[in-house]
């Protein structure tokens, strides 16, 4: 299969701060890619860059063959873009802000409000189409927000973190929606810092940090980067010290790494039975009270731990 | 271009759903308008600050037409509001009123009279009827609008007067004449006693304070002076919102949604220009039509109107471009709009007749649309047409297109997806 997106080092500077430093992939046609990254990785600086909204400082990327550096208006009839915050006219009602994005691609006339109808429909709002969207709920707002980058049916989806701060429901059907739309033979580029939502969509996922790209592939060949494993994550009391117990399990036999993040001790080793009763005697020793324990097939959560030391979330 | 349209009334739809713009758009200079109205007595009758016009008339007439409007100048009822002068040279009058000496000077040239009231026995030249009168010269002083529109109406006021007359005396005479009722003779006398008539009653009608015609005529021209004053302050604020609305679509992340669609920079950057024009246009219009039903304010030719709006509203959004590129974020293009709106509003006549303001006042207000736009709007008001608009339109179209140019220009420099 042809690679319909392709990445070949790019870089993006603000000023003297690098916040893309130097990012290569490929997204193949019809897949799902995530890039999974915290808080400040690069990802919407990336999705800028390729949406041709930023010059990229260096590098340069090429979408269903056009450069977006030589050729960013080819690019932009060819992406749909869902920024992360919401851009719409709160003033105009859904169907008023779908209309006008519409005409924005080219869309006019009969084809423009049968399509406008069509994506109302596939985001749910029909029955509240006409109502500002300055009051709806964020979950809605969020959904035109998506809709708008569906209007001109683009054969690349760019979605940057579309379901911060909503509610479950909201998130739940946004995913379907996505995975309906992939099904359609959509391409989409995700980008999220939730590694379930990265989990359940993706074919292949980019982990982001600090504006590099650390690790790439199918979710199997990232687990296996972290080896045959489990992950034990031990839930503390408010009080106690996640720091004191990671470092007294340093160096116990069978335990392969111990981290501590916020009120959790999160242990790496290849079974998870071998080294519990350790962990146990060891939390005892120092009075510490382990609430609960959760034992984690290898998952993308345990392998940015294992490339960053640190959680996902910050 | 097609796409620029489509933004520029997506705007335009927005600025009406704005409670908060409109206001200030519509309703502020609506309501100061009404308050000036009050202020300078437009609605009680009383002249209010306007007194001692100062007005030079050449009488080359020297008959009865001639020598009544003179009488009209110098009646008791006008005492108070103008102090004519009289000059037998009509250069030397103009040249006094191109030295702001006076505010007008009213000529009332050669055989003005006679090109009304026949001399005797011309009454039956069969061309009488269709010879044009002689008109009498308003030479107004373009830097005391508002006292000049006061001796202008005076002298409107009389002439119509005249002419009322002169046509409803003629149909009359004629008719007799037609029917056998009278000879020619007996009607020629018959028709300069009506005139006669037409005379003596003219210095009574012609009174501010108690007649109602007379008050009417020549109020109203303080609220044309005043009515495009507002709206045009407040055409500022208009300019000004529409700027802050290109800095707010880049926080609210619209500016960057448009940026990745397939849609140029110049198309965004155009259509929001026309969305600013659109606006300014529609709140001058509304409040231009909303105080000729509410006020009667008689605003004069619609074509040279027209013109003018269109090029006072392009020379202020100029100004609001320039506003928007020097400013980094909305707000500080509210306050820098705001103060420039004053400003202007100041400089440019809105609250105060330029005319009163010293020379290096009248100089600098020169950059303002609202000088040059008031200037216009009081050309209209004292009956003058499109071709008398020449100045300030070109005046306004030069300031709009530099503006924009300089504007650009600093856009240009600028990334317009991050300042
Ligand atoms: N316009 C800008 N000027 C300067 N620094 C910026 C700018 N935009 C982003 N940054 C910085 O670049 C880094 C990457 O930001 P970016 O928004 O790409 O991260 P992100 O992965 O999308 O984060 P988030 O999950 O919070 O959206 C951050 O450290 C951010 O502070
Ligand atoms: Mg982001």
């Amino acid at each position: 299969m042809p690679a319909i997106l392709e990445v070949k080092e790019l870089v993006k500077n603000y000023g003297d701060f690098a916040a893309v430093k130097g990012i290569t992939f490929d997204i193949q046609e019809g897949e799902i890619f995530s890039l999974l990254g915290p808080n400040g990785a690069g990802k919407t600086t990336t999705i800028s860059m390729l949406s041709t909204l930023y010059a990229p400082t260096a590098g340069d990327a090429s979408i269903a063959g056009h450069s977006v550096t030589r050729d960013p208006m080819a690019v932009r009839n060819v992406i749909g873009v869902v920024p992360q915050d919401i851009a719409l006219y709160e003033d105009l009602t859904a169907r008023e802000n779908l209309i006008f994005w519409g005409q924005m691609y080219g869309l006019s006339g009969k084809s423009l409000n049968t399509r406008v109808d069509e994506v109302l429909e596939q985001i749910g709002l029909t029955d509240k189409a006409k109502n500002r969207v300055k009051t709806y709920s964020g979950g809605m707002k969020r959904r035109v927000n998506i809709g708008v980058g569906l209007l001109h049916k683009p054969r690349v989806l760019f979605m940057d973190e579309p379901t911060v701060g909503i509610d479950p429901q909201s998130r739940r059907a946004i995913l379907d929606t996505v995975k309906d739309l992939n099904k359609k033979g959509m391409t989409v580029l995700y980008t999220t810092h939730y590694m379930e939502e990265a989990q359940e969509l993706s074919d292949r996922v980019g982990i982001i940090d600090h504006g590099e790209l650390i690790a790439l592939g199918t979710q199997k060949e990232l687990t296996q980067q972290v080896g045959q494993t489990e992950t034990l994550i031990l839930h503390l009391g408010e009080n106690d010290d996640p720091e004191a117990l990671a470092k007294s399990l340093d160096g116990v036999k069978d335990v392969l790494e111990a981290i501590a993040t916020d009120h959790e001790v999160s242990v790496i080793a290849h079974e998870a039975e071998e080294v519990l009763a350790a962990v146990v005697t060891k939390a005892n020793e120092r009075g510490i009270k382990i609430h609960s324990i959760d034992i984690r097939e290898p998952n993308l959560e345990a392998v940015f731990l294992h490339l960053t030391g640190r959680a996902l979330r910050d | 271009m097609l796409k620029t349209i489509i933004i520029g009334f997506k705007d335009l739809r927005l600025v009406f759903r704005d409670r908060a713009a409109l206001v200030f758009m519509l309703l502020a200079p609506f309501l100061l308008t009404i308050g000036m109205g009050f202020v300078t007595g437009r609605f009680s009758g009383n002249s209010g600050g306007i007194q001692d016009i100062p007005v030079i008339i050449v009488n080359l007439d020297n008959a009865e037409l001639g020598d009544a409007l003179v009488d009209v100048f110098n009646s008791e009822d006008l005492a108070e509001l103008v102090e004519p002068a009289t000059s037998s040279d009509p250069e030397a009058a103009r040249q006094l009123i191109d030295d702001n000496q006076a505010a007008a000077a009213v000529i009332i040239p050669e055989g003005f009279t006679r090109s009304i009231i026949p001399a005797e026995g011309t009454m039956t030249d069969p061309n009488f009827a269709e010879a044009d009168p002689i008109s009498i010269e308003v030479y107004v002083n373009p830097a005391k609008p508002t006292s000049a529109g006061v001796i202008k109406a005076i002298v409107d006021e009389f002439v119509s007067r005249v002419d009322e007359g002169r046509t409803s005396g003629m149909t009359t005479i004629f008719q007799m004449l037609m029917t056998g009722v009278i000879t020619p003779q007996q009607a020629e006398t018959e028709g300069r006693s009506l005139f006669e008539d037409v005379d003596q009653t003219e210095s009574t009608a012609l009174t501010l304070k108690t007649d109602d015609e007379g008050a009417q005529a020549v109020e109203f021209d303080i609220l044309a002076y005043m009515a495009p004053g507002m709206a045009l302050l407040f055409l500022m604020y208009t300019v000004s919102y529409g700027g802050r609305s290109i800095l707010a679509e880049r926080a609210q992340g619209t500016l960057p949604r448009l940026l990745v669609s397939p849609t140029s920079s110049a198309q965004i950057l155009g259509g929001k220009v026309f969305g600013i024009y659109l606006t300014g246009v529609a709140q001058i219009s509304i409040l231009i039509l909303a105080s000729a039903i509410f006020f009667q304010v008689k605003w004069g030719d619609p074509l040279g109107m027209t013109a003018l709006i269109l090029a006072a509203v392009f020379g202020a959004t100029g100004w609001g471009m320039l506003i928007t590129a020097f400013a980094r974020n909305p707000n500080q293009v509210a306050s820098i709009g705001s103060a420039i709106m004053l400003i202007f509003g100041i400089l440019g006549g809105s609250f105060i007749d330029l005319g009163m303001m010293p020379p290096a006042i009248q100089f600098i207000s020169k950059i303002t649309p609202n000088a040059w736009a008031l200037d216009g709007f009081t050309t209209l008001a004292l009956g003058g047409g499109l071709a008398q608009l020449t100045e300030p339109i070109v005046a306004l179209l030069i300031m709009g297109v530099v503006l924009f140019a300089v504007s650009v220009m600093i856009f240009g420099k600028k990334n317009l997806a991050q300042k």
